[in-house]
């Protein structure tokens, strides 16, 4: 192989590549822009949608209850609840969104608190719809404070304690560092999110320097140079690993910019209010990095050797297209809850490299199966460049009719 | 000079089966002289030309060109080489002067020799107007002084035109066959191929005529006309072509 001449080739298609608008906004646009649109975006409209949600006094409506005044006179008062009129229509509205949430009082229900009976108070609501569920959950607290009170008024006529109904209290406590806690939440969605990225940087300029040249009638131009096939493939495989390198770096830097925006502006607050901070160490950003190269490299090679059996940028697309799939499955399969790195698993490309990047970012490493799985990878590049090279000596693809 | 020796291609056809585009061709083309190929559409005139600039490989038969073999040598071939044809396009996101830069470097010029023959053709060729404009903004004219352009960076010994002017208006076409006269003018080997008539009559020294992939007759003008008895060009080449065809419908 003559590095010069690879050298020339890169140069000249890296060239072509920053002018090329299209391979620029796959390579640089989406990842930079995308996991802010996507995360702090999102999230933020998120916030907004929800806190909007919670300040609406939700409208309901009471069924029944008339022979329970005290409850309905307590309703009523209620700040957090505006409740309406009956109307036979109840559930039209609930599904309409014109109330929120009805509930239902059962016949002589305040009677059969004073004679200790046990009695069902049902809340409907419409399922799936963030307002109607606030609602449905406001009517439940209030039900659930009454409750409450009606017990202690209970206990207090038998002159019992409170504690007499909760001898002891239940409290699950998280014991693993706050990088882990956030890296097994998010570990999974980073490494799928490089992969797809790496993929989707090597797709347009793979096309691009292939069926691209061939349907701009280039291929046959570049071929009555001196250059060799081989130093040809080189410089053109270089600069799409470098395109797929490129978008996994800034997908990874983009990544990071957003968690940290994320976690400054508290918008990524669990349920219990402590906040995930996403702690992506120097390590864990490298080792990321380093894991993602050879499936980079496998990539490039495997996406340029389909691509140039294509006539055209269009039918290229169309051959690359079942390959997305090919590649997200074996990612989101990774994503799944318990499916954890294996030596069988190591030993699966795409899959194998999702599963080590969310342990990775959980601050594990198993150092057998990183090796493993880099060295794997490794191959695997290693024989889709020289399927490459093989099908760039083909007369009968380069010449397709 | 070019030597081509029972070059030869077949392809296989899912269809058709093997197919033989270019069947046993033997010829010779001499420097200071420009070879002919004529021949109809679909003759073996590309497939030829594309075996002697190696982008093809012979299935059988070889040539050597500048005395390199296409076979054993193919990039020392091309490094003598300068092929033009109608498909060999521009890389449109380059400018005119990236472009000829790209194609000096990969043929082995140094940066200095590279620059000196830069100014040279860009002066020759009347470039200078558009050197820095991108390809893709090129009028049709501009990019077949671009393509010349390439072809003559590395100043090859051997120059084939594969159907140059097919398309191009006459304007276009006329700098393209002047440029073809100025080659065999320098000394170089010219192959030339075409189906226009009128283009072989004025450019040609020697005319091979080319049918089913099979070079039926080779010679001067003005041999053909002697061994054929006809003046019309286009009658000769009638006349060579028709037996086979009857054979065929026969």
């Amino acid at each position: 192989m003559n590095l010069s001449a690879v050298g020339i080739v890169y140069r000249k298609e890296f060239t072509e590549w920053v002018r090329d608008r299209r391979t620029l906004i796959s390579t640089v646009l989406v990842p930079l822009f995308l996991f802010p649109l996507m995360m702090v975006g999102f999230s933020a409209l998120a916030v907004v949608m929800v806190g909007k949600a919670q300040k609406e006094t939700p409208k309901i409506m009471i069924l029944g209850g008339q022979d329970s005044p005290q409850l309905l006179a307590s309703m009523r008062q209620l700040d957090t609840l505006e409740v309406i009129p009956y109307a036979d229509n109840w559930k039209d509205q609930i599904s309409n969104k014109d109330i929120r949430a009805a509930v239902e009082i059962p016949k002589d229900f305040e009677k059969s608190l004073a004679t200790s009976d046990s009695e069902t108070v049902k809340i409907y609501f419409y399922d799936g719809e963030m307002k109607s569920s606030f609602g449905a959950n406001r009517i439940e607290k209030f039900l659930k404070d009454y409750r409450d009170t009606v017990v202690k008024d209970r206990l207090a006529a038998k002159n019992l304690p409170a504690s007499v109904l909760s001898p002891f209290t239940i409290k699950q406590e998280n014991v693993a560092p706050p990088e882990k806690v956030s890296g097994a939440t998010f570990g999974s969605f980073i490494g799928y999110t490089v992969i797809i990225l790496c993929m989707t940087g090597a797709m347009y300029p793979a096309i691009d320097l292939t069926a691209g040249e061939k349907e701009r009638g280039t291929m046959e131009t570049i071929l009555s140079s001196p250059i060799s096939r081989l130093d040809l493939v080189g410089g053109k495989f270089l600069l799409v690993f470098s395109a797929s390198l490129a978008t996994a770096v800034l997908s990874v830097i983009s990544m990071g910019g957003s968690f940290a925006i994320l976690a400054r502006t508290s918008l990524m607050n669990s349920s219990g209010g402590q906040t995930l901070a996403l702690n992506l160490g120097l390590l864990s950003v490298v080792s990321v990095f380093l894991m993602a190269l050879p499936l980079a490299f496998l990539f490039s090679a495997v996406l340029m050797t389909i691509a140039l059996f294509a006539k055209s940028y269009k039918e290229a697309q169309s051959y690359l297209t079942p390959m997305t799939f090919l590649i997200i499955i074996p990612a989101v399969a990774s994503v799944m809850p318990g499916v954890e790195l294996t030596p069988k698993l190591a030993l699966i490309p795409i899959l194998n490299t999702s599963l080590v990047c969310k342990e990775i970012i959980t601050g594990t490493y198993h150092w057998n199966s990183i090796a493993l799985i880099f060295v794997s990878t490794c191959v695997y590049a290693g024989a889709a460049l020289f399927l490459a090279v093989k099908t760039f000596q083909r007369e009968s693809v380069l010449f397709r009719s | 000079m070019i030597d081509a020796r029972g070059l030869s291609k077949r392809f296989q056809d899912k269809k058709r089966g093997e197919i033989r585009a270019v069947d046993n061709v033997s010829f010779r083309c001499e420097p200071g002289r420009i070879y002919g190929l004529l021949g109809a559409n679909g003759a073996g005139k590309t497939t030829t030309l594309r075996m002697l600039a190696t982008i093809l490989e012979p299935t059988d038969g070889t040539a050597l060109v500048s005395g390199h073999d296409v076979i054993e040598h193919p990039e020392k071939v091309r490094a003598n080489v300068g092929f033009l044809s109608t498909a060999t396009a521009l890389y449109p996101r380059l400018t005119a002067q990236e472009l000829v830069e790209y194609f000096g470097r990969l043929n082995g010029l140094d940066e200095a020799t590279l620059k000196k023959r830069l100014d040279d053709i860009f002066n020759r060729l009347d470039m200078n107007s558009f050197r820095d404009r991108r390809c893709d903004k090129l009028s049709t004219g501009m990019k077949q002084k671009a393509s010349i352009a390439r072809t003559l960076v590395h100043d090859p010994p051997v120059m084939i035109f594969d159907e140059p002017t097919l398309g191009l208006d006459i304007m276009t076409a006329r700098t393209i066959t002047t440029f073809i006269r100025e080659c065999r003018d320098r000394g170089k080997t010219v192959i030339f191929s075409t189906h226009i008539m009128s283009e072989v009559e004025k450019l040609c020294d020697v005319i091979g005529v080319i049918h089913d992939g099979k070079l039926l007759t080779e010679g001067t003008l003005a041999q053909l006309r002697e061994k054929y008895g006809e003046q019309d060009l286009e009658e000769i080449f009638v006349k060579i072509v028709t037996p086979l065809e009857s054979q065929v419908e026969a």
